[in-house]
């Protein structure tokens, strides 16, 4: 099938992308797990210890992948939240809303398994240079969404504003990221150890890497089984919403 | 084999509250998005069968 012939309207409508959300999300919850237990064992039983920071840069493994999945689903709401305003398209909006609260939560787990990380190394739980700055705005972004969302009533209004909200607070993103190029920080530049240039620190770099793809994978189930709530929560008057949970 | 004992793999060098605070939160974290991602589809369900046996009375 071609990509013109494909009937994206036809699965773009909450009916049909239910079942089809509901199929999809059990591969990809098993798939994180994998990962992430692969991961784990990489990280604790395989990469070696840091010759500059011990045993307590392993907070890496989870500290990157949280960061990057925190900046990934902000720019995967923003592209949603483009469909919706171009399409008109209902589904748009509620995948905008299914990824917030997980984008939320990755954000909240940077911020503070970075004060976990800061404090051994720099003596700081928390300082005020772009990077950190910037993500802590980046976590207001997230509530401002959810709180502007659950704010207003109707779904496709509420859509609308925090559509825009998702948007204009994607300027933020490429700020959070080139942050430590851009300004002075205290924060280091790219990954740590990466650049040892030994075997060591490819196996830390595949940790993290399997890591990250872990908590891509744990994103995309728990979005899309998300907005098979949020789709029933808004089609519960509609036959097909009360067929399809007897 | 980086560790000697289990004792010093959860020593984590000295780091082991920052180590396991953070993979603690971590998992506490993804374990109530779960957790509230199941009850919300519960009840979104729940509301459905509501409405349907008000209708039918």
């Amino acid at each position: 099938m071609s990509f013109k012939n494909f009937r994206w309207f036809h699965w773009a409508a909450p009916q049909t992308f239910y079942p089809v959300a509901g199929r999809l999300w059990r591969p990809f919850a098993v798939l994180a797990v994998v990962l992430a237990a692969v991961a784990l064992y990489m990280g604790f039983f395989v990469a070696p210890t840091d010759f500059q920071q011990g045993e307590g840069y392993r907070i890496i493994f989870v500290h990157v992948p949280a960061s990057w999945m925190s900046m990934v689903i902000y720019l995967a709401m923003a592209f949603w939240a483009f469909l919706g305003f171009t399409f008109n398209t209902r589904l748009s909006g509620m995948m905008t809303q299914a990824l917030a609260p997980t984008g939320a939560l990755f954000t909240f787990l940077s911020l503070w398994t970075g004060a976990l990380w800061g404090k051994p190394m720099w003596g700081a739980w928390w300082v005020w240079d772009a990077r950190l700055t910037s993500e802590l705005i980046l976590f207001f972004l997230y509530m401002g969404y959810i709180a502007l969302t659950s704010a207003i009533e109707d779904p496709r209004r509420a859509d609308k504003a925090g559509g825009l909200l998702a948007l204009v607070g994607a300027v933020n993103v490429p700020i959070i990221y080139f942050s430590v190029k851009w300004w002075n920080t205290l924060h280091q530049g790219a990954s740590v150890s990466v650049t040892k240039g030994s075997s060591m620190a490819q196996t830390m770099l595949w940790a993290m890497l399997l890591m990250a793809l872990a908590f891509w994978a744990y994103t995309i189930a728990i979005a899309l089984y998300r907005v098979r709530s949020i789709i029933l929560e808004r089609e519960r008057h509609t036959g097909w919403a009360q067929e399809v949970t007897t | 084999m980086i560790w000697a004992s289990w004792s010093d793999f959860w020593a984590m060098g000295g780091y082991g509250q920052y180590v396991w605070g953070s993979y603690a939160v971590v998992a506490l974290g993804l374990m109530l998005e779960v957790r509230s991602a199941v009850q919300r589809q519960r009840r979104a369900i729940a509301l459905i069968h509501d409405q349907q046996e008000d209708s039918d009375l």
